[in-house]
């Protein structure tokens, strides 16, 4: 009986929901909204393939009258894209893979281990996560120089290995540290060893959070504008955002150069978005809830 | 006995081999570095091969009467109502607007096609952002001021160029790339809210307001923290949107330290300078980080107390 009473509450509920002109009015402000967020790319696409003449006579907010591939073409081969693109993906992958990895085998000493001093060493980490890339670049630079990686994708590579992994280390002890210890004891048990165990055992249950950790780290990575500025200094190494912002001020950078090279910068990004897409929110979700 | 030998308290030492190469690299990359910089902060210096000349804490003591220093740390502010204050506000009711009312009368996937759209500059690089902001605000070419001299404005606004309008729109660009981050952190806490509660609440004929202040706010609140330690961190080490967009200029309107730090190190060869000013950030951001980090814990100790 009291069943069937919650039920048809609930249906009028729902029923309330679904009515009243109210709701179109919410929607149509939040979809305007979204418009407003939107308009910067719908811009760049508008503009991205349409002539110098066409934009001065008719404006941003035509269609283009023609395909004008010149722009595309122009910062193509003004950057060497296909350089810069593999820089970029060289780079991120690298720091990736060996970010997640480092990550794991600290995170494991910290949260299986229980080492000495976890407490502040996590501590430690966390606060290197926040620290101002300014505060490190000097030396870096000074120190890349010293050791000849000077202008060299590796010292990059090296310094986000480490600085994403100050995230990592800090998200996967604590995800660690209530890790099931049954787990570890009938493998120590089988007589696994320490290494053993983190291979056979750790590695394949935190195989989906690496994942999205490996996401993480590959698009903060190829985000990254400050390091890469100041380390790569010449076309054979540089990013594509660095590539992109190097171009401007430019006298040959007309509206459709501008936008058709923001467009190919941020498709890799994009692309790799909507397939992650799912692992991704997932995860935002996981660094929220610490 | 085995259950005894079991239950021993794990060797830890064990584990440092584990630990070691982590330590290591974070000494190397981090911690050396970081001892540098405060170390350089103490010379006059132009960097590379130039000689080192011993100023103590002169660096600091020039930095009190510097006025670039001052009005950094004074956009600061600005940066943070721009990457933190506007988009946690905004975002909170944009959550809670999509999950509470629009998700319910239009369907999950109403919702999260909007979240997705407003989530969409944050995927970008921000300096692919901040390029084609830079174009877009453009005085003579970009699309806003074309519009503009095409509906008959005689003069358009240099929105870049004017200090009196740069740093509004330098804020405007930071709180479109900014604002998605805080609505689909708040979205997903409001995921965990037991959705009974919602309507029960409406039963006993809450509306949407009060339903928002007593369900919603106090939810979330672990989100609001997290949102806000990380965005008021982003917001006091901001560099490639002004980099990209204004170069600090006109006139240092829109001078933040990471840049200002950036300029004294390889614009005008003051190492030392430089150093110091990344030492101030620095140490701004930890208290700030701190501070933020407390009051967490406080409203946390409050929440356990109350139950």
């Amino acid at each position: 009986m009291a069943a069937l009473k919650s039920a048809r509450l609930k249906e009028t509920v729902e029923a309330r929901y679904r009515r009243g002109a109210g709701r179109w009015v919410v929607l149509a402000l939040a979809a305007v909204f979204a418009l407003a967020m939107l308009s910067p790319f719908l811009l760049m696409i508008l503009n991205a393939f349409k002539s110098p003449q066409d934009y001065s006579q008719n404006g941003p907010l035509s269609l283009p009258t023609e395909l004008y591939t010149k722009g595309l073409v122009n910062f193509w081969n003004r950057t060497e894209f296909p350089l810069k693109l593999w820089n970029s993906i060289v780079i991120s992958a690298v720091v990736a893979v060996l970010g997640s990895l480092l990550s794991l085998v600290t995170a494991y000493a910290i949260g299986i281990g229980r080492v000495k001093g976890r407490i502040v060493l996590v501590a430690i980490f966390l606060v290197a996560n926040m620290l101002p890339q300014e505060a490190l670049i000097y030396p870096l630079f000074t120190m890349a120089n010293a050791v000849g990686l000077s202008n060299s994708r590796w010292s990059v590579i090296i310094i986000f290995t480490v600085i994403q992994s100050a995230f990592g280390i800090y998200l996967l002890s604590s995800v660690l540290s209530t890790f099931p210890p049954e787990l570890l004891e009938a493998a120590a048990l089988d007589g696994a060893g320490r290494f053993r165990i983190l291979v056979s055992v750790v590695y394949p249950i935190m195989r989906p959070t690496l994942g999205v950790l490996m996401v993480f780290f590959f698009i903060w990575t190829w985000n990254e504008f400050f390091i890469p500025l100041v380390m790569l200094t010449t076309n054979a190494t540089q990013t594509v955002p660095i590539a992109l912002s190097s171009l401007q001020g430019d006298r040959l950078m007309d509206a459709p150069t501008t936008n058709a090279g923001a467009l190919v910068s941020l498709l890799p990004a994009l692309i790799f978005f909507l397939i992650f897409q799912r692992t991704l929110t997932r995860g935002v979700t996981a660094g929220a809830v610490k | 006995m085995a259950a005894a030998t079991r239950r021993r308290p794990p060797n830890w030492l064990g584990y440092l081999p584990y630990l070691a190469p982590g330590v290591l690299a974070f000494g190397l990359v981090i911690g050396y570095p970081l001892a540098m910089n405060v170390y350089y902060s103490l010379f006059r210096w132009k960097g590379g091969l130039a000689k080192m000349n011993w100023y103590g804490l002169g660096n600091y003591i020039d930095l009190l009467s510097d006025d670039a220093f001052w009005v950094s740390f004074r956009n600061s502010i600005a940066m943070v109502v721009a990457m933190v204050v506007v988009p946690t506000l905004v975002g909170l009711v944009l959550a809670a607007v999509l999950f509470d009312y629009l998700g319910r009368r239009f369907g999950t996937r109403v919702a999260a096609v909007l979240r997705a759209t407003y989530y969409l500059p944050q995927i970008l690089p921000v300096a692919v952002a901040g390029v084609v902001w830079n174009w877009i605000l453009n005085a003579q070419t970009g699309a806003i001021n074309v519009i503009l001299s095409g509906l008959g404005v005689a003069e358009p606004p240099d929105w870049l160029g004017n200090p009196a309008l740069a740093m509004p729109s330098v804020m405007l660009v930071l709180i479109w790339v900014q604002i998605g981050y805080p609505v689909v952190i708040f979205m997903a806490a409001l995921q965990r809210v037991d959705p009974e509660l919602y309507e029960a609440a409406e039963l006993d004929g809450a509306d949407w307001i009060h339903r928002f202040r007593a369900i919603t706010l106090p939810q979330i609140k672990p989100e609001t923290f997290v949102v806000s330690l990380t965005c008021t961190v982003a917001a006091l080490k901001v560099f490639a949107p002004v980099y990209v967009l204004t170069r600090g200029g006109p006139e240092g309107s829109t001078l933040v330290p990471s840049y200002y730090s950036f300029l004294n190190f390889f614009d005008k060869s003051k190492v030392g300078y430089g150093a110091a000013v990344s030492t101030v950030l620095t140490v701004v951001i930890i208290v700030v980080a701190v501070v933020i980090l407390s009051f967490q814990a406080r409203s946390e100790r409050r929440e356990r107390e109350g139950r």
